[in-house]
């Protein structure tokens, strides 16, 4: 190459050239296709440059309060992070001596003989969401509420910590999905319900979702149907109460049968 | 002369090896996804295998023709030893590494994320490992390519750099660009949380950080092709390239173009603002430009080669090509898949006729039409015609060659455009299983059957192809005449210097890259609130 860049037609046309194309579609992009929008967030050229650009503004600023919902919701937020705490050395002890006002329903090792939840090797995650929800009141039960109520949180950690400590009880059909009504396998797509499996367990599981193997049949039962009907709501986004309400009776008893075993 | 054929054998025969297993995932996931099956019990093997196939097609195997066909390329034009031959076969152990790193644990269930990441979605942290592993092995292919084009320039001051390679380095250049996005991805958004040293994933950048990949490595795919369409086919048919300089833009066009339009990918994505997905949609469709100077090139080229046949009359010269040629046969069949795989890519490519088919199957179908019909034919084209040079030995099943090619152009048609409809008819993409007896998804099901028919005939074509190449090794040996690139009717005696170098397009590249990324990439990062928990996958039952 010879002589100053910018008398070469090269250098010109290539950089000017992609230049003006550039100017071109920010003008389109910013300016004119935002002109066309009749929302008062792309009104004047500052701010429809801004909202193109994607800086977050306030879309509902004008709009009215939410409405606040006339029963307790659930307002614990579980991620992988929640349970961890300095004082989570110690915490098995501390909930086994906890857990003794527990074991005349759940079992004196967190395994229940009765209509009762099984603990013992449930998710700490899943423990302690659903005690948290007793204590505030978004899952309503006549006989946990006075347990937790006088409860610190600390102690709703430490228990968690020790049931999931247990050891769980084997089942004879775990991990064969070969088994498995077609509910919890591959659920039903064109009602909306996943497979109970993708987050109940056998095939992945989610944050603060219980384990359900050798869960007592009726215990399941009553809690898919209180789902069905609303009178359960502590899910948060009602992902389970949309589920249950779209199951026939013959996919709860069969989903039912599936994870309670011999139960 | 090819100085180091062993090289270039062991990356074009570990690409072909992996292509071979990666397409028995493919036809295997449309069949357990078509009524021709039961569902299956355990999704998340389908989701494994889509994993595996994608990570093996879009990273390893068009990686791996590119280097190999590009130290090739190198030997070949520059007339020179690939410098840096240790390095190669560093780089070459260190694909193999990554990729049973990678594959092995997505076998194992552990990482079922696609090979497109998808966080806040985590899985065990060696898929992720190998997959940089994959990267970094190409790398030194980049650097080898600048390297030796550099020694070669020194050694030849004032000299023409010859097309192939020029276009070779374009290709290098714009793999070592882009793969930046998805590195920064890996290395700062993934990798920490995968290997615990933090508890939140910004997954709006991670995902603008992957669509900078995500379109040039469409591009890096489509760079050996384009290579063959210019420096291969025209001398393969007995005609001359029509035009040198036309040549070099339409690759430095690429380089320039291909990179400041991966936020086509996030049309759906609410991070993003509205005003940079109009400027990305806008720069998607100069795309267009350097594709349809090569349509035209190579049309011309063509015809040049009739008419020296002695073809005649506004279009009977067509009649005078040599379809018997499978390098003319794979032209003509590369650049149909191209031009319908391209009219369904301006739908993609437009910010509002997008939202028809984002998401859906449709998008599956057309990435397939374009890379796996007018890409990987001219893979198979590139390979028919170095073997017998890098083997000593003859080619000479004819017959094989076009039924080969023949299947896999049918094959390709009859899994992409049914596979088109289904997206039309609101199909979505990434599901293990279709509810076929709901009613309207009728049609649905037809069409995927016929994807599945579709699919096994490339099974078939595979297997022909992999037959013509083993078999090639026990032929009778010959003595290749030395191999030559395309000439051009005007061979370039003084080129300027912005076609002698890339310079001047890397520089745009990089600069369009600043303003079509810089904005929502600093913002993102500056925004706080955009961190949420991963969502863990597999290990934790």
């Amino acid at each position: 190459m010879s002589g100053p860049l910018l008398r070469n037609r090269w250098f010109v046309g290539s950089v000017g050239g992609t230049f003006l194309l550039l100017v071109f579609s920010i003008f389109v992009g910013f300016v004119w296709l935002p002109s066309a929008q009749d929302d008062s967030l792309f009104k004047g050229l500052l701010n429809s440059i801004c909202s193109a650009a994607g800086v977050p503004r306030s879309w509902l600023g004008e709009a009215s309060a939410p409405v606040t919902s006339p029963t307790k919701v659930s307002d614990v937020v579980m991620t992988p992070t929640t349970l961890d705490s300095p004082a989570s050395d110690g915490a098995v002890g501390r909930g086994g001596t906890l857990a003794l006002r527990c074991t005349m329903c759940h079992g004196l090792r967190g395994v229940s003989n009765s209509q009762t939840p099984t603990l013992a090797g449930q998710y700490a995650s899943s423990i302690y969401k659903e005690l948290r929800d007793f204590q505030s009141g978004a899952r309503i039960s006549a006989v946990m509420a006075p347990f937790v109520a006088d409860l610190h949180d600390q102690d709703l950690r430490d228990l968690s910590a020790y049931y999931a400590s247990l050891p769980r009880q084997q089942t004879a059909n775990t991990q064969d999905l070969q088994s498995a009504p077609d509910i919890v396998a591959t659920g039903a797509p064109m009602r909306n319900i996943p497979p109970c499996g993708s987050c109940h367990g056998r095939l992945t599981s989610k944050l603060g979702v219980p384990w359900l193997d050798s869960q007592p049949r009726d215990y399941l039962k009553t809690q898919l149907e209180a789902f069905a009907h609303g009178t359960r709501r502590n899910d948060t986004s009602a992902q389970m109460r949309n589920i249950a309400r779209n199951m026939t009776t013959q996919e709860i008893d069969a989903s039912v049968d599936f994870y309670s075993g011999t139960r | 002369m090819i100085y180091n054929k062993r090289l270039i054998l062991a990356h074009f025969w570990l690409a072909f090896a992996v292509f071979g297993m990666a397409i028995l995932l493919g036809e295997w996931q449309m069949f357990i996804r078509s009524p021709l099956s039961g569902w299956l019990r355990n999704a998340d093997l389908y989701y494994r295998s889509v994993t595996a196939h994608g990570t093996v097609m879009g990273y390893v195997f068009p990686t791996l023709v590119a280097m190999g066909f590009g130290y090739f390329i190198s030997e070949a034009a520059l007339g020179q030893p690939l410098i840096g031959r240790k390095w190669a076969w560093a780089g070459y152990f260190m694909i193999i590494i990554g990729t049973i790193a990678a594959v092995v644990p997505v076998a194992m269930g552990l990482d079922s994320v696609l090979y497109t990441f998808y966080p806040p979605m985590i899985g065990n942290a060696f898929y992720y490992i190998g997959v940089v592993l994959v990267v970094v092995g190409s790398w030194v292919w980049v650097a080898l390519m600048g390297v030796n084009l550099y020694v070669w320039k020194r050694a030849h001051p004032g000299a023409s750099v010859p097309l192939a390679m020029f276009a070779n380095v374009a290709g290098a250049y714009l793999w070592g660009w882009t793969a930046v996005g998805a590195a920064l991805e890996l290395l700062f958004q993934i990798l920490p949380v995968a290997l615990g040293f933090a508890t939140t994933i910004n997954a709006g950048l991670s995902r603008v950080l992957f669509s900078w990949t995500l379109h040039a490595i469409v591009y890096f795919w489509l760079m050996p092709a384009y290579i063959a369409f210019y420096t291969i086919v025209p001398r393969a048919i007995g005609g001359r390239l029509y035009s040198d300089s036309m040549a070099r833009i339409s690759f430095a066009l690429f380089l320039v173009f291909a990179m400041p339009i991966g936020i086509h990918h996030l049309f759906a994505d609410p991070e993003v603002g509205a005003g940079f997905k109009v400027v990305h949609s806008i720069f998607t469709a100069m795309v267009a430009v350097p594709t349809l100077l090569t349509v035209f090139t190579i049309c011309a080229s063509v015809e040049i080669a009739a008419r020296l046949r002695g073809g005649k009359g506004l279009f009977g010269w067509v009649k005078a090509l040599p379809w018997a040629n499978p390098q003319m046969l794979t032209l003509a069949l590369s650049f149909v898949m191209l031009g319908f795989g391209g009219a369904g890519g301006l739908i993609n490519m437009s910010y509002q006729l997008d939202s028809t088919i984002h998401n859906t199957q449709w998008v599956t179908g057309h990435f397939h039409l374009i890379f796996g019909g007018a890409i990987v034919i001219m893979y198979f084209a590139l390979a028919y015609d170095l073997w017998p040079h890098l083997t000593g030995r003859a080619l000479l099943n004819l017959r094989l060659v076009h039924w080969q090619l023949w299947l896999w152009f049918i094959g390709m048609i009859v899994l992409t455009f049914p596979w088109h409809y289904a997206g039309l008819l609101g199909m979505p993409r990434r599901m293990a299983f279709y509810d076929y007896t709901a009613p309207g998804m009728f049609a649905e099901g037809v069409s995927v059957v016929m994807s599945t028919i579709g699919g096994a005939l490339l099974v078939v074509s595979a297997a022909l192809f992999i037959t013509v190449l083993v078999r090639n090794h026990s032929a009778a040996r010959v003595d290749p005449e030395p191999f030559t690139f395309s000439r051009a009717v005007h061979e370039p005696v003084s080129l300027p210097w912005a076609l002698n170098g890339l310079g001047l397009w890397l520089g745009l590249m990089i600069a369009l890259t600043i303003t079509n990324y810089g904005f929502p990439i600093v913002q993102l990062m500056m925004t706080p609130e955009g961190r949420v928990p991963p969502v863990f996958v597999g290990g934790k039952p």
